[in-house]
């Protein structure tokens, strides 16, 4: 991030993630296992896939900023600030204030407004449209569940996986590793981390991912520890194979279905975090929960203002609900016990 | 000695991707009282399966569809089914091959026991304890008073199997189904396991299904043989004329490639290629596809049965095809 | 071969006082409080071509001697020369490369193949770490004529182990051992998951084997009518001890030691004229945590004598082999010299 603008580290993370998941789908199209579970999935849960699929759309759509191409009258916007496509779809829909969905006119003082009956949820207190207030929330929440994962993940696996293996003192160590951290109330540990940070994106992410490696880590050890037994693995070191290969080759790949399953339960469950810290005011700027947790005072008014929560609610249930679903037919679809096998 | 358990024309299917499987596929046979009948097989024959439905515990999605099932004359796959489970436990009784996982880890053996007799006989706990203690001695566990307190893990095998068959026998059931009652035991432990069935089949007059792959353990104990190959009886027989001549090709095969039986030096005996899965059966004879003497019809046309001798069944088109020539033997 | 059945001829496995005994830890300081002696003093040799049969019940520590030669297990002492060279002193890297020649096949075939690797990758994957063949396409013609060898159809190398039968899947694991040209195959009670007519095939798959490459095997098992159609040589374990060794034939046809006797008489037999023989031993195997004093068998032998309880007796040589015995003591001939002074008749 030195030196570069945060609208170009952004457009080049983007870039990588596009790369490594073209990459990621080249694996599961080689390997008949992933593929026939791929095709099978997409079977039982299209629907779910499809909602999730237009998030990742929204998301993406968001992603990728320039400068640049802004009319020259343009209100709330800097002449030379980077925007991204939905940015700029939504240009110049800025009102005064407050308005209810697809209304005319001020939702106070009844003024008209600069584009009447355009706002399908209506705007907010600023008169930013709600409808492109959630869209940009897709890419906020996205983060902080993929990316968060993306950091908890891989520490759960080297320090599960290792311990598992290796036992002995790696393996004490980590154990007093994972109970200290169990045993700090994790949401004082996440104040503690986002304060000490900052409250960037890219901070909570990684304040997140550090508190919430523990579960996989247990659970990849536990997992570690009964393949390190079977057969196979004997068998893998009585042919020459290292230690390091074995994990490799023999139980990383066997630990897979774990890591799926993990990583798209872990998403709702970030996501759904998120929100509570925006309620304690350390949120992502940007992202549903702020929305909801802004919009709190607003139920309190007469009459009530009901659009601005009610859009980053839908819109936040929309995601969780769908990941959720789809987490659920890959578990089906992987794990091998409720896999029909062809034996 | 009339029939205590008769199985006529049973059959049970499991879903398949095309269509139901007839795992236990049109099987008939009589056990009479006190008798000892094996039920011998390989794994996917159907063997197991069979116990499971006289007893009405096929696993979902399988399901028995039709035959009858007669305990001293009454269907019991026609029973309602709380009337079926006075039946299990206390008329008939079965043992499994693991002990290990049929054992409750966190109950004693002594109270499993009671359980057991607690839920067919409404007698009190003391009377019960002494009834479990009675029978830990009459199968051959040492130390009884204090074993009745141990739990399963420290037990033995041979402890285990001993304590279930304690357990299946409380009720003085009329018929005892044993699945694969040793296969999980040391040799030395299966020899006690097989003697103590014995001696307590002859001192109470228990009728047992014996199922087993190992013809050894069928001469140790059956009076006589029914042999399933692919959820279908291929031989009935009385036990030594079974095992002195075998008609069927599949029993003169599974004999011969017993390793004891051949003369080192030379190669075994075997019956090439695999047992067929449900979806790809043939038609006709389900051991066609691996049998030393298949000719035209087998394939297609299954056999019928046939009764070379009293006592006899068979199904094999060779052996009805000697027996025209020759007349019965 | 001479008559005790000790080969002359060069040795390619010698095993010498192998002793793998776990530590047990008990208590919050995990103190050790004993050993669970799964295998003490175990010494045998193998020669090439041969195969030798171990022999026992569960507990007896037949499969931690297999493991314990290729060092999945960490013996406490002994010695294992394996072509020429003790394996147990060997550094990490030298030893995974002693290991080419030195490979084992599981009991359960199914637990031996990772569920999610082709067959064909599992095959070729103890052809890389060994740097046999040169190049991808080598390696692939290699694993087309393994297949081939142990008679399986080499279109299906693209399959996943679940795709196959139990016989099947062990045949692979048989390829995946003679791919990288062992000399020694432990078999680690192979054939005993595997239904009676496919063992068969199996184990005349492993007698061609043997006599086309000169192949040698440890075979373990609790089966003993398999070791006598396979094995030249048979030791009888018993709680993690050799209690008898010697040539097949002799073993099957003029045991010496109780236990030998007493494992041969309870195989059920298939003779229609033999049935109902009486058990041969009581009680059940001890734990080998807690093995009794004086002779381990002593417990349930029917011969036990006053001095089996507190001695424990050595391996005297007798006519075809050796016995851990006393009984068999008396035709000991390096001891008779000993023992016969102080004797009243």
């Amino acid at each position: 991030m030195m030196g570069l603008e945060a609208y170009v580290f952004s457009n080049i993370m983007t870039a990588a993630l596009l790369a490594g998941a073209w990459l990621l789908v080249r694996v599961v199209r080689r390997q008949r296992l992933w593929r026939e579970a791929a095709q099978q999935l997409w079977g039982r849960r299209k629907l779910a896939i499809i909602i999730v699929g237009i998030y990742l759309l929204i998301g993406l759509l968001d992603s990728v900023a320039w400068k640049g191409g802004v009319p020259e009258d343009s209100v709330g916007v800097l002449p030379n600030a980077p925007l991204t496509l939905i940015d700029r779809v939504f240009l110049g829909t800025l009102e005064a204030s407050y308005s209810a969905p697809f209304a005319a006119v001020e939702f106070y003082g009844a003024m008209p407004l600069q584009r009447p009956g355009s706002h399908l949820f209506g705007t907010d207190i600023l008169g930013r449209d709600v409808l492109y207030l959630s869209l940009k929330g897709a890419r906020v929440a996205l983060l902080i569940g993929g990316l968060t994962s993306l950091i908890a993940i891989p520490l759960a696996l080297v320090f599960g996986v290792g311990a598992g293996y290796f036992g002995g003192r790696f393996d004490d160590f980590v154990f007093f590793l994972i109970s200290t951290l169990a045993s700090m109330p994790g949401l004082l540990l996440l104040i503690a981390l986002i304060m000490a940070m900052g409250r960037d994106t890219l901070s909570v992410c990684v304040a997140l991912g550090v508190t919430s490696w523990v579960g996989f880590c247990r659970l990849s050890r536990a997992e570690t520890l009964k393949l390190r037994e079977l057969d196979y693995v004997s068998a893998a070191r009585a042919l020459g194979v290292s230690e390091l290969g074995i994990i490799v080759r023999h139980i990383l790949p066997n630990l897979a279905h774990l890591i799926v399953i993990t990583f798209v339960l872990m998403f709702s469950g970030l996501v759904l975090s998120e929100v509570v810290l925006s309620w304690l005011g350390i949120g992502v700027d940007g992202s549903w929960g702020q929305m909801i947790d802004g919009a709190r005072n607003e139920l309190s008014r007469e009459p009530i203002i009901w659009w601005n929560i009610a859009a980053a609610g839908s819109a936040l249930f929309g995601l969780i609900l769908a990941v959720n679903i789809v987490g659920d037919g890959i578990r089906d679809v992987l794990d091998p016990r409720t896999r029909k096998s062809l034996s | 000695m009339s029939a205590l358990l008769e199985v006529r024309n049973l059959r049970t299917v499991f879903p398949g991707e095309s269509g139901p499987l007839p795992v236990v596929d049109d099987i008939s046979f009589s056990l009479a009282r006190g008798e000892v009948l094996a039920l011998v097989g390989e794994s996917g024959s159907g063997k197991s399966m069979t116990a499971l439905s006289i007893l009405r515990l096929v696993p979902k999605p399988g399901q028995v569809v039709s035959g009858e099932v007669r305990l001293a004359g009454e269907d019991l796959l026609r029973l309602p089914v709380t009337k079926m489970r006075r039946i299990r436990g206390a008329r008939i009784a079965m043992i499994f091959q693991e002990p290990m996982t049929c054992l409750n880890p966190v109950v004693s053996v002594g109270a499993q026991v009671m359980e057991a007799i607690r839920l067919h006989d409404s007698i009190n706990k003391i009377d019960a304890r002494a009834r479990t203690r009675e029978l830990f001695v009459e199968v051959g566990i040492p130390d009884p008073d204090a074993r009745l307190d141990a739990y399963p893990h420290h037990l033995s095998g041979g402890l285990k199997q001993r304590v279930m068959i304690a357990m299946a026998l409380s009720m003085r059931p009329e018929v005892l189904i044993a699945d694969e009652p040793t296969t999980a035991l040391d040799v030395t432990v299966q020899s006690q396991i097989l003697a103590l069935l014995r001696r307590l089949q002859s001192d109470r007059g228990t009728a047992i299904l014996l199922i087993t792959h190992d013809l050894g353990i069928v001469n140790e104990l059956a009076d006589r043989v029914a042999v399933m190959y692919a959820g279908r009886l291929v031989e009935v027989a009385e036990r030594k004329a079974l095992l002195s001549e075998p008609l069927h090709p599949y029993t003169q095969g599974l004999l011969r490639s017993i390793p004891s039986r051949s003369r080192p030096g030379e190669p075994l005996p075997e019956i090439p290629g695999v047992v067929p899965p449900p979806h790809q059966w043939p038609a006709g004879c389900r051991f066609s596809t691996r049998c030393p003497i298949r000719f035209e019809p087998c394939a297609e046309v299954f056999p019928e049965q046939i009764r070379p001798a009293e006592g006899r069944r068979v199904w094999c088109h060779d052996v009805e095809r000697s027996m025209r020539r020759e007349g019965p033997a | 071969m001479s008559a005790d059945g000790r080969a002359e001829t060069s040795t390619l496995l010698r095993v010498s006082d192998l002793r793998t005994w776990y530590p047990i830890r008990r208590g919050l300081m995990r103190r050790q409080s004993g050993w669970v002696q799964a295998v003490t003093d175990v010494s045998f040799e193998i020669a090439p071509g041969q195969t030798f049969a171990l022999v026992g019940e569960s507990g007896c520590g037949k499969t931690t001697v297999g493991r314990s030669i290729l060092r999945l297990e960490t013996p406490l002492r002994g010695e294992v020369h394996f072509e020429g060279r003790d394996l147990l002193k060997l550094e990490p890297e030298a030893m995974r490369r002693a290991r080419q020649h030195l490979q084992i096949i599981f009991q359960d075939p199914m637990a031996s193949l990772d569920p999610r690797m082709r067959i064909r990758d599992q095959i070729a994957e103890g052809m890389k770490s060994f740097g046999i063949g040169a190049s991808e396409s080598e390696r692939l013609e290699r694993v087309r004529v393994m297949l081939e060898r142990v008679q399986l159809d080499p279109e299906t190398m693209d399959r996943y182990p679940h795709e196959f039968s139990g016989g099947q899947r062990q045949r692979i694991c048989i390829a995946r051992a003679l791919a990288v040209e062992p000399r020694l195959i432990v078999c680690d009670e192979s054939v005993s998951a595997l239904d009676v007519s496919i063992q068969a095939q199996i184990l005349n798959l492993l007698r061609e084997l043997q006599d086309e490459l000169g192949l040698s095997y440890l075979f373990i098992t609790h089966d003993l009518s398999v070791v006598r159609y396979l094995a030249h040589q048979v030791a009888v374990m018993y709680l993690g001890k050799i209690v008898e060794q010697g040539p097949t034939e002799r073993i099957f046809e003029a045991p010496a030691h109780p236990y030998t006797k007493a494992l041969l008489a309870a195989i059920p037999s298939v003779d229609p004229e033999r049935r109902g023989a009486a058990p041969r031993v009581l009680g059940d195997v001890p734990s080998p945590s807690d093995p009794p004093p004086g002779c381990h068998f002593h417990t349930r032998c029917e011969f036990v004598m006053d001095r089996c309880r507190a001695q424990v007796p050595p391996l005297f040589e007798i006519e075809g082999g050796r016995s851990r015995c006393f009984l068999a003591e008396d035709s000991d001939p390096s001891r008779s010299v000993a023992q016969n002074a102080p004797k009243s008749v």
